[in-house]
């Protein structure tokens, strides 16, 4: 047979495909099925954040966190919150920081119910998705009764969140607790022995630790790979360090240690929001320094002072020492990082805000290599990518 | 979380070690930071990354912070994580639009995505960077809108146009005037004169 000179063939995956999990446009470059090259074109879905948030004061900044990973918004707002807590030297109350852990925790289920039904559905699994986004839905019901909204919370505020649990809240979340396992033993059932899932994850996209370390990989992408590292209890913040929980970690580093990983992560959540709603204590949700915080409604109507402290704090916002910190939290996707430059005015002066998925996503050309075109998709989901952040 | 004697002399340990190339450090809120030299950063990198003292294995960000009034204008802002300390650094370094500064992609392969950041958002340059294109903006796009001075609401604006049938870009027209609140109080950030502020310098004249 005559030989014939084989070109490498190009792809496009995207910028609208239902495995992109958003907007990414990812070209392949393939040798017969083989993937040869991969370069993610982000950008997409970018809509300034930053930029935006230079032009506005602290309180109208936040709302932007939750329009980041939309997936778990609350866990954003968290670390924006404690970099201008950071700033201001602020103290919170102890029920408020509770609170706070009890809805990153809420975050964190959110977060990884999605991922991981999402994953199993790119693999060709469609039931578990339909299951999940049932129980997701009760989850937002639990931030619609704290803040009003299902999605953009808008809840944690410098100094606290803005509001105390509504009555009976806190019965209906250890409630949801037992019942959720029932659902997770349902959807297990269907994935995790599954001989289509685990042929399609086993033994893909191995990452090992030096690998992790040199890509900037953090969070479950990093515990896949063997690495006990968890910034809730190597960093502590609020009050992390009085919860009693295990840090998962994978074996292998591959798509299906991350899987499992995830799904392990959701009981250990689960734990923290049972210890959270048992210890929490009684008293204020928001400090009392009202050069930040609102006061209460009803000392608005009888005080006049507390009146001007509200108009103000609403037109003119507060004024952040100058100084700069980099605040991260344990995101449910990875390391969330705010670097915040204050100038000593009212408005961010720079806020850089480190995506965990960005390191992730970046590190697909290198990750996938080697590996077949119907791998991408599985890699894809186990990185766990939402372009909000990518893109910010 | 480390305490601050340990910061403050892993902060002398690389002043000391790395004398040509830092600055100076500084413990600022709990957070260890140095001043360095951007020429010199791919050393000092290499020397955090490798050090048994230091073992900062992990590039957590890199970000550009724009300064306009100064002559440098730019700050090149990196953050290293060390697992093994469990200690965060800052090295900051200062660049202008012209010069280039060394690309630390050989020492962290993950600096690539941050360094094409920085030069979309800011246009600092990377020497060495093997492929400085655009990251987050649109194909095409000009300009490098984190800069102070590019306005929030950009110069171009797209939409779909129904006689060419494509995508058009047209200048910014904006429906009303950009508004720009001023909720500085008057006597502590105005930098104009109030209505009647005058008066009590006259006062004190005569």
């Amino acid at each position: 047979m005559a030989e014939v000179d084989i070109k490498n063939y190009n792809i496009n995956f995207g910028p609208q495909h239902p495995a992109a999990h958003g907007v990414l446009r990812l070209i392949l470059e393939l040798d017969g099925e083989v993937v040869e090259r991969a370069d993610p074109h982000i950008g997409l879905l970018h809509r300034g954040t930053e930029k935006l948030i230079e032009n506005k004061t602290y309180l109208q900044a936040i709302p932007y966190f939750d329009r980041l990973d939309y997936v778990s918004p609350m866990n954003q707002e968290h670390a924006f919150c404690l970099a201008i807590e950071k700033l201001l030297g602020l103290e919170v109350p102890e029920r408020g920081q509770y609170i706070r852990v009890l809805y990153a925790e809420i975050g964190r289920i959110l977060n990884h119910i999605m991922n991981v039904t999402a994953h199993g559905m790119d693999v060709g699994a469609l039931t578990p998705i339909l299951w999940g986004f049932e129980e997701r839905e009760l989850l937002m019901e639990f931030y619609e009764r704290v803040s009003g909204a299902r999605l953009h919370a808008n809840y944690f505020r410098p100094g606290g969140v803005h509001q105390d649990l509504p009555a009976g809240l806190a019965d209906d979340i250890l409630r949801w607790c037992d019942h959720f396992p029932g659902t997770m033993n349902d959807i297990e059932t269907l994935v995790t022995e599954n001989r289509i899932f685990k042929q399609r994850n086993v033994d893909i996209g191995v990452v090992t630790a030096e690998e992790c370390y040199a890509l900037g990989f953090t969070g479950a992408m990093l515990r896949g790979s063997n690495v006990p590292w968890d910034l809730r209890k190597a960093q502590p913040y609020d009050v992390y360090n009085e919860m009693d929980f295990d840090v998962v970690v994978g074996k292998n580093g591959d798509c299906y240690d991350r899987f499992v990983l995830r799904i392990e992560e959701m009981y250990q959540s689960m734990r923290i929001i049972r210890q959270c709603i048992e210890k929490m204590p009684k008293g204020d949700v928001l400090s009392a320094d009202h050069t930040v915080t609102p006061p209460r409604r009803d000392k608005i109507t009888t005080s006049m002072e507390a009146l001007i402290q509200h108009f103000k704090l609403y037109t003119e916002g507060f004024k952040v020492p100058e100084g700069e910190v980099y605040v991260a939290v344990e995101a449910p996707k990875g390391e969330f990082g705010v670097y915040l430059v204050s100038d000593g005015s009212n408005k961010p002066y720079r806020c850089k805000i480190r995506a965990p998925g960005f390191a992730h996503l970046q590190a697909m050309d290198y990750v996938a290599r080697g590996h077949m075109l119907a791998d991408v998709p599985a890699l894809m989901g186990s990185f766990d990518i939402v372009f909000g952040e990518v893109d910010r | 979380m480390s305490n601050l004697e340990t910061l403050d002399e892993m902060g002398q340990a690389i002043v000391g070690g790395l004398e040509n190339a830092v600055h100076d450090y500084e413990v600022a809120f709990g957070e260890l930071v140095i001043t360095a030299r951007a020429d010199k950063i791919v050393s000092i990198l290499t020397t955090l990354r490798d050090e048994a003292s230091f073992k900062f294995v992990q590039l957590t960000d890199i970000c550009g912070v724009d300064y306009p009034e100064r002559r440098k204008r730019f700050d090149v802002v990196y953050h290293l994580l060390s697992l093994k300390h469990n200690i965060r650094i800052r090295i900051k370094t200062q660049a202008d639009d012209e010069t280039p500064v060394p690309s630390v992609i050989e020492v962290f392969p993950n600096a690539n995505w941050y360094e094409r950041e920085v030069w979309d958002m800011y246009g600092v340059m990377f020497d060495g960077h093997p492929d400085l294109r655009r990251l987050l903006t649109d194909y095409g796009f000009q300009g490098h809108p984190l800069r102070r001075d590019f306005p929030l609401t950009g110069y171009v604006e797209v939409r779909y146009s129904e006689e060419e049938r494509r995508v058009i870009y047209e200048p910014v027209k904006l429906q009303q005037e950009f508004r720009d609140f001023d909720f500085m109080s008057p006597w502590e950030g105005a930098k104009y004169i109030l209505p009647g502020d005058e008066k009590a310098e006259e006062g004190q004249e005569s």
